[in-house]
């Protein structure tokens, strides 16, 4: 049972290594993925993640107790555990899968860090994720996850607020129609979205003190999770190209070409 | 020429520690291991190092981007710029973590320095002298005492400058004319320096005085001063590059320095410039590297989008030649550049490649930067997009830190000892 005293934060950011936002994406020659020969880092809306988990830190000091951060991927995925540990995570676990091996899919994703907080023993109390990752912008692994584990889940944060006397998240959730806030219990599962806040270049001695933080490497069979992809994709393609548009020259011979494209309602 | 191969070979195998301080974590196994020794490409890099670059990338293209033309078109260094810099822990690049620096490689410095001049060579140069010249001072010829005062302060907040040069002594730096008198247990310096980088933001000066004309060179005494101490900072020049470095002239009237502010001793002040150009060198050469291939990736994609006759002007073969040519010529600089900086890294002789590095360097950066321009045509040629201040900031490459020509010299000297 949690003691009823204010409770330190163990916060776990989950971060993965997709292709760079800058990067003119290309469909791969089988038309069964994008080309992923290109430069890769941290999915932007994770950098936002592991920013809010340093900014509740700064906000909150001795509060916070651990920011952890989690990858499963590639040998190459360290290289984003190193980022956030730059930023300022304090130790990061790798979760090593084959460089030639598929994907993991969210559920696959959501299982492992169900069973990863499982292990946990000082227990996790926020998990802050990225509402999306850029390269297949599934958006499901915050979802599953809290489904998963029966916790609160505010997900398209674009403020959050921890109370850890009263053992609360207020998060501004960005919706269609504007914000939205919601008051959680914790644990609670946060995902980030774009405007929660501008995540930090990792300083020179940040980068170097990053190497002398732990990095605890695991595989799925360590955690008994089955990555064989439920999902099979058919077909990968770009959309049509634009072709040129004409020029009209008064509204009534706008009006007929709309009329000939089939819009009815002119 | 058997007997240099046989030496350094020998080197080779005496000294296992040709491991480079940043090689112990090559994370990748592309490298030929024999015995003791690693042989990688000049295309490996540590992990810190790769991280280094990323940051400063983003860092460079986010924050100093935006201002690059503005603080061009005002002559002016943009304060948040530097603040910017102090904030990501690249003024104390190889200043130890108990000064208060990041204790990162030279070629960490090198790498900062080359990302920067991607985006803006004026900052580039800030970075470079603060870190190369005068935090390496401190580094090799302070007391512990004068290492615990200024690091810190110099890898947190101060930026400072490097003052050698006069109007009488430039290339014949010896020649300087300031004058150092004692009074008591104080310094007092006379005389005019000129043509010094940061020299109006900077509140830390390193200054060459000679305590005893009569011993020539070997009276050159290195002095440090706050610019609260009476330094006057006059003309700031208007130049044709680099116009947001600021490049001014000092006078120092009857300046009061206390005696513990001596840096290495007593005349000992022309080998600490000697030894300390010979790495600005490879400085300089990084800036001229990054200026190069700034002015190459903002011309280069243009030239596949801008289409005439039909097709793009890139894909004409003597767009794709001259292209191609300046390709090579930015790799060669690029590998003549870390190649000394490794040499540098480990413990090697590094004079003469530093010498060739920032010779050739320069000279790629200007012919890179005016193919750039032309490449682009009239749109190169208007300030908008950015293309001709690369061109303009490349003339002084060949100028300062060792002109050419001195360069040329330098070189030329080792290779007479070699072949005589």
């Amino acid at each position: 049972m949690r003691p009823s005293a204010i409770r330190l934060l163990n916060i776990l950011v989950p971060v993965k290594r997709a292709v760079d936002y800058s990067v003119k994406i290309r469909v791969n020659p089988q038309q069964t993925g994008i080309d992923l020969n290109a430069k890769h880092s941290m999915n932007p809306f994770d950098e936002i993640a592991v920013e809010e988990a340093v900014r509740l830190r700064e906000r909150m000091k001795d509060a916070v107790k651990s920011i952890k951060a989690v990858t499963i991927g590639p040998p190459k995925s360290i290289e984003t555990l190193r980022t956030a540990l730059a930023m300022g995570a304090d130790s990061s676990i790798h979760v090593e899968i084959p460089e030639s091996a598929p994907a993991p899919e969210p559920l696959a994703v959501a299982k492992t860090l169900q069973e990863i907080i499982k292990r946990q023993k000082d227990g996790v109390d926020v998990v802050i994720l990225g509402k999306q990752a850029i390269d297949d912008d599934l958006g499901m692994t915050g979802q599953m996850l809290a489904g998963l584990l029966g916790w609160s889940q505010a997900t398209f944060a674009s403020k959050v607020e921890i109370d850890t006397v009263k053992k609360e998240a207020l998060v501004t959730r960005e919706i269609d129609g504007g914000g939205q806030e919601v008051r959680c219990r914790l644990p609670v599962i946060i995902t980030t979205d774009l405007r929660l806040n501008e995540p930090r270049y990792a300083s020179l001695p940040n980068i170097m003190k990053a190497k002398k933080k732990p990095v605890e490497k695991l595989t799925p069979a360590d955690l008994g999770i089955d990555y064989t992809p439920q999902l099979e994709i058919l077909k990968v393609s770009e959309p049509p190209q634009r072709v040129g548009g004409g020029k009209v020259a008064n509204v009534d011979e706008l009006v007929a070409k709309l009329k000939e494209a089939g819009f009815t309602a002119v | 020429m058997a007997s240099t191969l046989l030496r350094s070979s020998l080197r080779l195998v005496a000294k296992p520690r040709i491991l480079s301080a940043g090689s112990r974590s090559f994370t990748s196994s592309r490298c030929i291991r024999s015995e003791n020794v690693v042989i990688g490409s000049l295309h490996n890099f540590t992990e810190e190092e790769n991280m280094l670059r990323e940051a400063v990338q983003r860092f460079a293209v986010d924050v100093i981007g935006p201002k690059v033309r503005e603080m061009d078109e005002n002559e002016n260094m943009d304060p948040s710029i530097i603040k910017g810099l102090f904030e990501q822990g690249l003024m104390g690049i190889e200043t130890s973590e108990e000064h208060g620096g990041a204790g990162g490689s030279f070629t960490s410095a090198i790498i900062a320095i080359e990302e920067l001049a991607k985006i803006d060579p004026s900052v580039s140069v800030l970075c470079d002298v603060h870190n190369t010249l005068v935090n390496t001072i401190f580094r090799h010829y302070g007391t512990e005492a004068q290492k615990e005062k200024w690091l810190p302060q110099l890898a947190e907040s101060k930026l400072s400058s490097f003052c050698l040069s006069e109007p009488g002594s430039g290339s014949d730096a010896f020649a300087l004319q300031t004058r150092a008198k004692q009074d008591g247990d104080h310094w007092i310096i006379n005389g005019t320096k000129m043509w010094i980088t940061n020299s109006y933001e900077a509140e830390i000066f390193l200054i060459f005085a000679n305590i005893d004309p009569s011993k020539g060179y070997k009276g050159i005494t290195c002095f440090v001063a706050t610019k609260d101490m009476g330094i006057e900072i006059m003309k700031k020049e208007q130049k044709l590059g680099i116009r947001a470095s600021s490049t001014c002239s000092l006078n120092f009237d009857n300046l009061r320095i206390p005696k513990e502010n001596v840096i290495g001793g007593e005349g000992k002040g022309y080998k600490i410039a000697i030894e300390i150009l010979n790495e600005g060198r490879i400085g300089i050469a990084a800036q001229m590297l990054g200026l190069a291939q700034g002015a190459f990736d903002k011309a280069v994609p243009y030239t596949y989008q801008r289409t005439q006759f039909g097709q793009p002007i890139g894909t004409f073969q003597g767009m794709q030649f001259q292209i191609a040519q300046a390709a090579i010529e930015l790799e060669s600089a690029r590998l003549l550049t870390y190649n000394a900086a490794r040499l540098k890294e480990e413990g090697r002789p590094f004079t003469k490649e530093a010498a060739m590095a920032k010779y050739w360097a320069s000279q790629v950066a200007q012919k890179v930067s005016g193919s750039a321009i032309e490449w682009a045509g009239g749109v190169g040629f208007t300030r908008e997009t950015g293309i001709e201040k690369y061109w303009r900031d490349s003339k002084i490459g060949a100028i300062y830190e060792g002109t050419s020509n001195i360069q040329l010299q330098t070189i030329a000297k080792f290779i007479q000892k070699e072949y005589s």
